[in-house]
């Protein structure tokens, strides 16, 4: 028996007969034509779902949170629960942009900027509830260690506290990290803009960035630096959002395992809405031929991974419940899966542990319908979990004569119906007026780009030889 | 120099691709120039040695931020919780350091980032108002496909006519002037 080798080129990441300037037109062309009637017709639903929001955020502050469906065990209901989902959607942006920049890999150029997006404004959601739950939002600022006439201070030992810091750092950041990246691409739109007000307002945002590469040597090495902060920065995030949780002492709660629990979900729902989102846009904006099937792929097994690790999660909680012999941690077991909650138990079960398994199938990974569907059932998969873990186990704690069962009134509804309308009036702003795709970094991992690939004669350009990139095994 | 001369900012050549631009460079460089620089639509790899460019000092802005924010950081959490307002939470010590740990991180990251940011705007001149290499209607192609060379007439061996036969010997595809307005 012998061993026959054989080389196989990695596809390449930009699909078609594309050149430098072929890319510039298809993704600044959006930006720069006039607004398609659809783009209307969207922004005038988001609008509507934005002004609901704005409608049940000002009942809830003359009212007071007793209009949402709290009840005495169960004192977070949704608004934690949406907290928590919207900051998980955020983190799939920040995965794309830091840590696989930091894996150097070259796929994530199609998405990262489109991804960002959707991290700055699923926390600009997730942010609002927290804000809005603490029920007298006009001293708000009491979180902040302002100097005030009561000479009060926060206290720094509290997890809630740490979230205050973890999220509006990690909101900040995530900005900042979005501007650095959009400034090449806003000197591209600067330069192609026919009208005034788009070459001044473009040109403004731009700084005054030629493409210098002594500006360039700086630029990346803050791009670098941005993204060896923002990678424990992203793992930080959600590991002190479920502090918030695991610190306190509630059965079902109080566990180690949930700060790599929740980022894995976290990663896992944050891909899932990141391809929701692509599979429409790519679709509707031209761009299949850099948001293409590879890509996809890729994503669905990020989600794989991500899923199975979840799974492996309510595996663990299941055995460390019976392991500890801590009776209430069994207890909560089981009324997650035989008790008032159970429905939500198997709904999570069915989306977040059943869902993945259909991802092993490199058919399904690459089928766009299919992918869709699965993206849509990951994402209420993740809402249900962090249902299961902030309503199921507060409502059912130590003793039965506390337990009340928790029901969601129509405001608690219309409020997370709400934050859809937010997060899309600000998502179609962006796919109206700025880069979808970040295109000097498309530009930047073409074959075209890397001086190797020119002939030293004759300097033009020569497709690159197949690397011994990925080694397909034979046996004859 | 002459009267006339005051107004030329420099002289732009274009080249057809990154690898043209990258030999150009080099022989730009190996002529002795030192206040030229290239514009691309994205960095190109291996243009740092062709410049001979050395390290971002970017690194050192950074660590300063990041020192700022964690010992800021401590020091108010230190002082507020054990000397301004201590409060007896469950018993627990004043000075507590293991919970002091996650904002401390928080931020040393965020006043990291703002120097990253900043200080990286700070060192490439931006924002700039205004830049003579504007004036020049090809160089628009510099953010879309066109790739670019420009030496400077402040650089101490400049002249019109021996930069622009060094630029057409690397095979540039356009040589213009550049002037100040």
């Amino acid at each position: 028996m012998s061993t026959d080798y054989k080389y196989v080129p990695e596809p390449a990441l930009v699909k078609g007969d594309h050149t430098f300037g072929s890319i510039t037109d298809i993704i600044a062309k959006t930006p720069l034509s006039p607004t398609p009637k659809l783009w209307y017709l969207a922004f005038g639903i988001s609008n509507l779902l934005l002004i609901t929001l704005l409608g049940a955020v000002g009942y809830l502050i003359w009212e007071g949170i007793g209009i949402w469906g709290l009840n005495n065990p169960a004192g977070w209901g949704w608004a934690i629960i949406n907290f928590v989902w919207w900051v998980g959607i955020g983190h799939a942006g920040t995965l794309i942009s830091a840590i696989l920049f930091l894996f150097r890999q070259g796929w994530r150029t199609a998405i990262n900027r489109f991804a960002e997006a959707m991290t700055i404004f699923a926390v600009m959601c997730a942010g609002l509830f927290p804000a809005i739950h603490v029920g007298r939002i006009w001293v708000i600022y009491w979180v902040f260690p302002v100097p005030n006439s009561m000479a009060i201070w926060p206290n720094f030992s509290s997890p809630l506290l740490w979230d205050v810091f973890a999220v509006s750092t990690y909101f900040t950041v995530s900005l900042l990290f979005w501007y650095v990246g959009l400034v090449p691409d806003f000197a591209t739109l600067r330069d192609k803009a026919k009208s005034k007000v788009a070459k001044i307002s473009y040109g403004i945002a731009a700084l005054g960035w030629t493409g210098s590469f002594r500006n360039w040597w700086n630029y990346e090495k803050a791009y670098m630096i941005l993204a060896g902060l923002a990678t424990p920065l992203v793992l930080s995030v959600h590991t002190i959002v479920s502090f918030d949780f695991a610190v306190s002492m509630i059965p079902g709660w109080h566990s180690t395992i949930f700060p790599p629990y929740f980022v894995a979900g976290a990663i896992y729902s944050g891909f899932a809405m990141v391809l929701t989102l692509m599979i429409i846009a790519r679709k509707i904006y031209g761009l299949e031929d850099i948001m293409n099937i590879d890509i996809m792929e890729k994503m669905n097994l990020v989600m794989m991974v991500t899923g199975n690790l979840v799974a492996f999660a309510y595996l663990c909680e299941g055995f460390i419940a019976w392991y500890s012999g801590y009776i209430y941690e069994q207890g909560i077991f089981w009324l997650y899966a035989t008790g008032p909650y159970a429905w939500g138990f198997y709904i999570l079960m069915f989306c977040n542990v059943v869902t993945p398994q259909f991802l092993w199938s490199r058919k399904i990974r690459r089928n766009v319908a299919l992918t869709f569907v699965i993206s849509i059932i990951v994402n209420i998969g993740m809402w249900f979990e962090r249902f299961m873990i902030a309503v199921a186990s507060l409502a059912t704690d130590f003793m039965p004569s506390n337990w009340d069962y928790f029901s969601p009134t129509f405001w608690d509804i219309i409020t997370y119906i709400g934050t859809f309308g937010l997060f899309f009036t600000f998502f179609l702003l962006f796919l109206r007026y700025l880069p979808m795709v970040a295109i000097a970094e498309v530009k930047g991992v073409m074959p075209q780009a890397d001086p190797h690939n020119y002939d030293d004669e004759t300097k033009e350009f020569v497709k690159p030889k197949a690397e011994p990139a990925v080694v397909d095994q034979q046996t004859v | 120099m002459e009267a006339k001369d005051k107004h030329i900012h420099g002289v732009l050549a274009e080249f057809k691709n990154p690898k043209e631009l990258i030999d150009a460079a080099s022989a730009v460089e190996k002529s002795g120039y030192n206040k030229y620089d290239t514009y691309a639509p994205f960095p190109i790899h291996g243009m740092e040695k062709a410049m001979g460019i050395k390290e971002s000092p970017l690194g050192w802005i950074v660590l300063g931020g990041a020192i700022i924010g964690l010992v800021g950081a401590v020091t108010l959490m230190v002082w507020v919780m054990a000397y301004e307002y201590p409060m007896n939470i469950s018993g627990k010590p004043f000075i507590n350091i293991p919970v002091y740990v996650p904002i401390a991180f928080e931020l040393t990251v965020l006043l990291s980032a703002f120097a990253a940011v900043f200080g990286m705007f700070k060192l490439n001149n931006l924002p700039k108002f205004h830049n003579p290499l504007f004036n020049v209607e090809r160089f628009k192609k510099a953010s879309d496909d066109g790739f670019f060379i420009c030496i400077e007439a402040e650089d101490d061996l400049f002249s019109e006519e021996k930069v622009s036969s060094l630029f057409s010997d690397a095979g540039a595809t356009h040589i213009e002037t550049v002037y100040d307005k």
